[in-house]
């Protein structure tokens, strides 16, 4: 293990934190978009009370993955700012959105007609952002981005085929797959019904977009195909991630919601560390990898304990966040009943 | 336009947007949490409703501080994929660190906000401490990357690329500390009078409201403490320039020939192709005494360094004479209001003094983007120091121009929906407050 196979391990943590956090706070943007039936009203204001207290934390993950980034690996930063340049501007415009509408919402007049006009600019920037990031991961994992000497070659238009924007697809899913699954354990009555409903079709739609994704990738990007079947860990990998979408479905018919949140939390982790573990040891496949991409040792070295130091607060505060806010018991699987 | 120009003024854009939310975000929290403990103190309703209301403003502008503070940071890469490469890893260590003084951020404001009903009154206080503390921290290691720019250190140039690199030595560069402290009084100052103009404009409208005398006397007393200290830091930081970034202080001064006993020039305008400054008020011995403390200590002129090397010194001497002439007005107003103070044991609400009150609230901001633009333009060519010039760093992605307009349009739609918001926040004051009323 070098430093920089640490780092590369930080980031991939703390992308399955933003994964399991942020993208479902993308996902609640979603399903407010799809509200719709008799408790639509309702919906919508089970989800800004489930986000509103933690949305802002829960994207510092991203802010984090960043600055890893460029500190510990600045000629991937580089590269992969001037070769994404366009997803990633609008990525940026779609995160500025909805946080923005977001808060405007919770604080601008109550009634119905402004109310409306934020959320849609809310739902519909949650919809863009993961789907951009799903094509940024697409692009570095197909090999379309290559870079030589730091730059990014290859066009401005390296991110639009099939396998990014499949990429893009499939993350939104799964991130609307996660938001509806969290938003069934906060809800009750015909509204948790609501919610289960849509975790279970998300969860096919999730199934439908991973074949696909794994499908294309055979051609447009033969290096994660490889990794996804060709190593040791492959199988075992595959089998954990389908037992846990299994798992998810099983407890979302029986309506075990925690069980099932927990289920649909470990494929999300699973599916981003598979990714991860795919394309290792590349940042950028195939011309960048964590060895060649990466500052001095010392630096790396300096920033782990950085970003150690920084773990031992962070942890604590943000249990404490989710305490507060979602429960004695915020990552108990065992459903109930409510007083 | 070239699409330098645009990467430039992309940068520039997001940058004064965001530095507006960002001293809000160091402030405001400040503000919010004095009136929360005042309430706990003395039970009254006024102070309990001006938490509350400080909290919902603190809310607003925290989350555009956040988004527009996101867009940065992929700015950082997007426009200048030279400079993070050269520099990432050098100044990688005060933007981790910041990373978590912002979680830390994000984390307890979500507590403050929403907790209100939720958590023990202890633990809401003291989440609104740390909201105040993390983002005076967030100030302090992003300022640190930024005197790093203006003075570089922890590593060796050699063939054009950076070795032996220090990140320790690199993020207490020469003059970091007269930066930092300089930013963070004037996130206090510019937030404090900001705040105190809306409530003044509100107390002479209805001179009886407890809100607004409750909100004027905070915001004042943060405001113009935080201005009284400025002038004190502007001097250490005049003479921290002038040791160590002289070309700065030549064009902040417009100072072209280097003298013994330099006069201080205010205003006028600094002509760099004829080497002179026409039409400024001249204080003889002025620039000496301020930049070395000695009338008779030699200033260095622009004209000594490289041509190629000089910052634009019309635009750094008008900022910066922008900057110090805000700065006064804000500390004399201080001044005046904490001898009405004094002299009458209460806070000052004759009609005169909120009007200067009134007139001072945008000030603060204008000398906090001023004082941005010294720096930034003060250092150009190079967007390091002496390392590496901003055409060195630019992107070789082209037609900026489209996200130039883009993000420029956003933030012109985020500020008016801000100033909207803000509005309908503060402009209901609450009519049960009002003295005499049950």
């Amino acid at each position: 293990m070098t430093p920089a196979d640490l780092l590369g391990a930080v980031m991939i943590a703390a992308l399955v934190f933003y994964a399991l956090l942020g993208g479902a706070d993308f996902g609640g943007g979603i399903w407010d978009l799809f509200a719709a039936g008799p408790r639509a009203r309702a919906q919508r204001a089970l989800i800004e009370e489930a986000i509103g207290p933690i949305w802002e934390a829960n994207h510092v993950w991203l802010i984090l993955v960043v600055v890893v980034l460029f500190t510990g690996f600045p000629s991937a930063f580089s590269a992969v700012s001037t070769g994404l340049f366009a997803p990633l501007v609008v990525l940026l415009v779609g995160i500025v959105l909805r946080g923005a509408a977001f808060t405007f919402r919770t604080y601008d007049d109550p009634r119905d007609e402004v109310q409306r006009r934020w959320g849609l600019l809310f739902s519909a920037a949650s919809f863009v952002a993961p789907l951009m990031l799903g094509v940024v991961v697409g692009t570095l994992a197909s090999g379309r981005l290559r870079v030589e000497g730091g730059v990014a070659m290859g066009g401005r238009l390296a991110w639009a085929a099939p396998f990014p924007l499949l990429v893009g697809l499939f993350a939104t899913a799964l991130f609307a797959f996660l938001a509806a699954a969290y938003l069934a354990v906060e809800a009750e009555g015909g509204l948790q019904e609501d919610f289960r409903r849509r975790a279970i079709g998300a969860g096919v739609a999730v199934f439908v977009l991973a074949l696909a994704s794994a499908a294309a990738s055979w051609r447009e990007a033969p290096l994660v195909f490889r990794g996804l079947t060709a190593r040791p860990w492959s199988m075992p990998l595959h089998l954990a991630t389908g037992a846990a979408a299994t798992g998810a479905f099983a407890a979302l018919f029986a309506r075990r919601y925690r069980l099932a949140r927990l289920a649909a939390a470990a494929q999300v982790a699973l599916i981003v560390l598979g990714w991860g573990a795919s394309q290792y040891p590349h940042l950028v496949v195939p011309d960048l990898t964590l060895a060649s991409a990466s500052a001095p040792r010392q630096v790396q070295v300096l920033l782990l304990w950085a970003l150690g130091a920084g773990a031992v607060v962070l942890f604590p505060c943000l249990y404490l966040l989710f305490r507060v806010f979602k429960g004695e018991r915020p990552f108990s699987v065992v459903d109930r009943a409510r007083r | 336009m070239t699409d330098l120009g645009y990467a430039r003024w992309l940068m520039g854009t997001s940058l004064a947007f965001h530095i507006v939310f960002a001293a809000v975000g160091v402030a405001m929290p400040l503000l919010m949490v004095l009136a929360e403990w005042r309430w706990r103190r003395t039970g009254a309703a006024e102070w309990l409703d001006l938490a509350r209301r400080w909290a919902k403003g603190t809310a607003i502008l925290f989350a555009v501080g956040a988004v527009s503070g996101t867009v940065i940071s992929f700015e950082l890469g997007l426009l200048w994929p030279g400079f993070m490469r050269f520099a990432g890893p050098i100044i990688g260590m005060p933007f981790s660190l910041e990373g978590f003084a912002f979680f830390a951020e994000a984390i307890f404001l979500g507590i403050y906000l929403y907790g209100w009903e939720r958590v023990s009154p202890r633990l809401h206080l003291a989440s609104g401490a740390a909201v105040a503390a993390s983002g005076a921290l967030s100030a302090f290691f992003v300022t640190l990357a930024n005197a790093w720019m203006n003075h570089p250190a922890g590593f060796d140039l050699v063939l054009g690329l950076p070795t032996n690199v220090d990140p320790v030595a690199a993020m207490f560069p020469p003059g970091w500390a007269h930066e930092v402290i300089h930013v963070l009084l004037s996130c206090y100052a510019a937030t404090g009078f900001a705040v105190a103009g809306i409530h003044a404009w509100h107390l002479m409208k209805e001179p009886v409201s407890r809100f607004h005398r409750a909100a004027l006397a905070v915001s004042l007393a943060v405001g113009g403490a935080a201005a009284l200290l400025q002038p004190l830091s502007g001097d250490f930081s005049a003479r921290q320039v002038a040791e160590h970034q002289p070309v700065k202080l030549a064009a902040m001064e417009a100072h072209f020939h280097t003298a013994r006993g330099a006069p201080l020039l205010l205003g006028g305008i600094p002509d760099a192709a004829a080497g002179e400054t026409r039409w400024a008020v001249e204080i003889p011995y002025g620039l000496s005494l301020l930049a070395f403390h000695d009338p008779g200590a030699e200033v260095r002129g622009l004209l000594d360094f490289p041509r190629d090397t000089w910052p634009n010194p019309l635009l750094v001497h008008l900022a910066f004479d922008a900057m110090v002439g805000l700065g006064t007005i804000l500390a004399l107003v201080a001044l005046w209001g904490l001898a009405l103070a004094v002299r009458r044991r209460a806070l000052p609400a004759d009609r005169r003094f909120l009007g200067a009150v009134v007139l001072a609230g945008p000030l603060g901001f204008l000398a906090l983007e001023a004082g941005w633009l010294v720096t930034e333009w003060g250092r150009q060519p190079f967007t390091i120091w002496g390392a590496m010039r901003t055409a060195e760093a630019v992107t070789p992605v082209r037609d900026l121009a489209v996200p130039f307009w883009t993000f420029t349009a956003l933030y012109l739609f985020l500020a008016v929906m801000v100033v909207v918001l803000l509005r309908r926040q503060i402009g209901g004051a609450p009519r049960a407050n009002v003295e005499g009323a049950p």
